[in-house]
């Protein structure tokens, strides 16, 4: 999957969890513009894991701070 | 300069908040005076414990006592040394082999403390590369053992067979997996599918790591713990415990029938670079274990104490961390910190001790008085417990 059907994916993802409706651009944080707590994060990530079929680690989640990283970091996990 | 302790300022102005509504610091406690495992006196009062995760009432046992000052006698006060240097006496031994008595196991080793046992033995057996799948709701030892490692580290949601299954069938081929889990969660009192994630993680290959420390001495048909009572023991790779709960002392284990294991000795550093513990507590935790073998009828009465707790505070309108009583833990989950606090502050004054559980040691930012019942608390005991639950809940709004 390239990077834009990914990121279209992730998108659609993130919706349920961005409450306060916050444009999202390659540059939103998750714990800064986004107020993701960590029961969010966990919820989050096995949403994304489960609709890509990855792991993603909780070693690669501390790199991962923008949206931009996390599409970038799921492109490059699918391979 | 920067301040390092900024960083802390968010938390000192909530502990400032809640002081100054004129609480007791619920983190402040001293006990004066031990009676019992059951009783002590606190503030000059004399206070029922219901918090003190001492489920067996071992800490007055005369056994235990006998055997922890003979060693004081014979051995002095401390070993000022390594397990692996000047510091193994032969209790230190003598320990190790009642715990593989107790636990019908090959090897035993023994840490300081259970923090320490499972931060050496999860950060010495995964590594780079290796693949750690463990339980959301895992102890802080267990994270911080994880993080301590090189292995890569994989949550799933707490006791979900499927999202656990589904991390380890999308770890990379020729990978090593550890699964760890435990027993009985401390802050719920709830416990896990033992059998069906155990099945799961060995049709992946993956080693099986269990911290039994909230069930040894009285779950299981010998005290063993959930694996035991769940009919999988000899599918767990290693049960991590301690000595500072039913055994009544400090100090931690793990118990394996891996063949390699005494290898571990040399290796884990959590157990290498630090003094062993003092011969008098490796005497009283030896004396202790082999009692617990022999238990059964404290264990029933420890069971029936949960049971009746567990239905009368239900009855009485509280709302708790499992349906059924599952362990020797129950919790009243309260609405938020400030009436936790202050239904904790009424049930001191009331004569009672419990544990107020806050995030982050809690799952999904709940507070919660957690009750540990201990075998030697008395029927009449638990009815006083219950009627103190009762008027402390109406003072602080709860009911």
């Amino acid at each position: 999957m390239d990077r834009a059907a990914t990121a279209e994916k992730i998108a659609a993802l993130i919706a349920p969890f961005n409450k306060k409706e916050v444009a999202v651009t390659d540059a939103t944080t998750f714990a800064g513009d986004l107020e993701f707590d960590s029961l969010t994060v966990m919820d989050f990530v096995a949403a994304i894991e489960d609709e890509f079929d990855i792991i993603i680690s909780m070693n690669q989640q501390a790199e991962i701070e923008t949206y931009g990283q996390l599409v970038d970091a799921v492109v490059k996990l699918q391979g | 300069m920067t301040d390092l302790f900024s960083k802390f300022d968010p938390l000192i102005q909530m502990r400032e908040d809640l002081l100054s509504t004129g609480v007791t610091d619920p983190f402040g406690l001293v006990m004066e005076k031990v009676i019992s495992p059951t009783v002590a006196i606190c503030n000059g009062r004399e206070t029922i414990l219901l918090g003190t995760y001492n489920y067996m009432g071992m800490t007055f046992d005369a056994d235990v006592i006998a055997a922890g000052k003979q060693a004081f006698d014979l051995y002095g006060s401390g070993t000022t040394g390594s397990r692996v240097l000047n510091g193994t006496y032969s209790p230190h031994r003598d320990v190790e082999d009642a715990l593989k008595e107790f636990y019908g196991m090959d090897h035993a080793m023994v840490f300081s403390t259970g923090y320490q046992a499972n931060l050496g033995i999860i950060s010495t057996i995964a590594g780079k590369g290796d693949y750690i799948v463990l339980d959301i709701d895992s102890h802080a030892s267990i994270w911080d053992g994880c993080k301590m490692g090189d292995a890569e580290v994989v949550p799933f949601k707490h006791n979900d067979i499927e999202a656990m299954e589904k991390r380890l069938r999308r770890i990379p081929e020729g990978a090593g997996k550890l699964v760890i889990l435990e027993g009985v969660y401390s802050m719920l009192g709830d416990i896990a599918p033992l059998k069906e994630m155990i099945a799961v993680a060995k049709k992946y290959d993956a080693m099986v790591l269990v911290d039994e420390a909230h069930s040894m001495g009285f779950i299981g048909p010998n005290g063993r713990g959930v694996a035991e009572e769940q009919g999988c023991l000899d599918d767990v790779d290693f049960i991590i415990g301690t000595f500072s709960k039913s055994v009544g002392t400090v100090g931690g284990f793990c118990v394996s029938n891996h063949p390699k294991f005494e290898i571990m000795r040399l290796v884990c550093r959590p157990y290498v670079f630090t003094a062993s513990l003092p011969p008098s507590v490796v005497a009283t935790a030896a004396t202790s274990v082999r009692k617990l073998m022999h238990a059964a009828d404290k264990r029933a009465h420890l069971w029936e104490n949960s049971r009746t707790l567990h239905k009368g505070l239900r009855d009485a309108g509280f709302q708790l961390g499992t349906q059924e009583p599952q362990s020797a833990i129950i919790s009243v989950i309260m609405p938020d910190l400030e009436r936790g606090a202050a239904m904790w502050e009424a049930l001191l004054h009331e004569g009672l001790y419990v544990n107020l559980a806050r995030p982050p040691a809690t799952p999904a930012g709940m507070t919660l008085l957690r009750c540990s019942l201990c075998a030697l608390h008395s029927a009449e005991q638990v009815q006083t417990i219950i009627g103190m639950f009762e008027r402390a809940g109406q003072k602080a709004g709860i009911l």
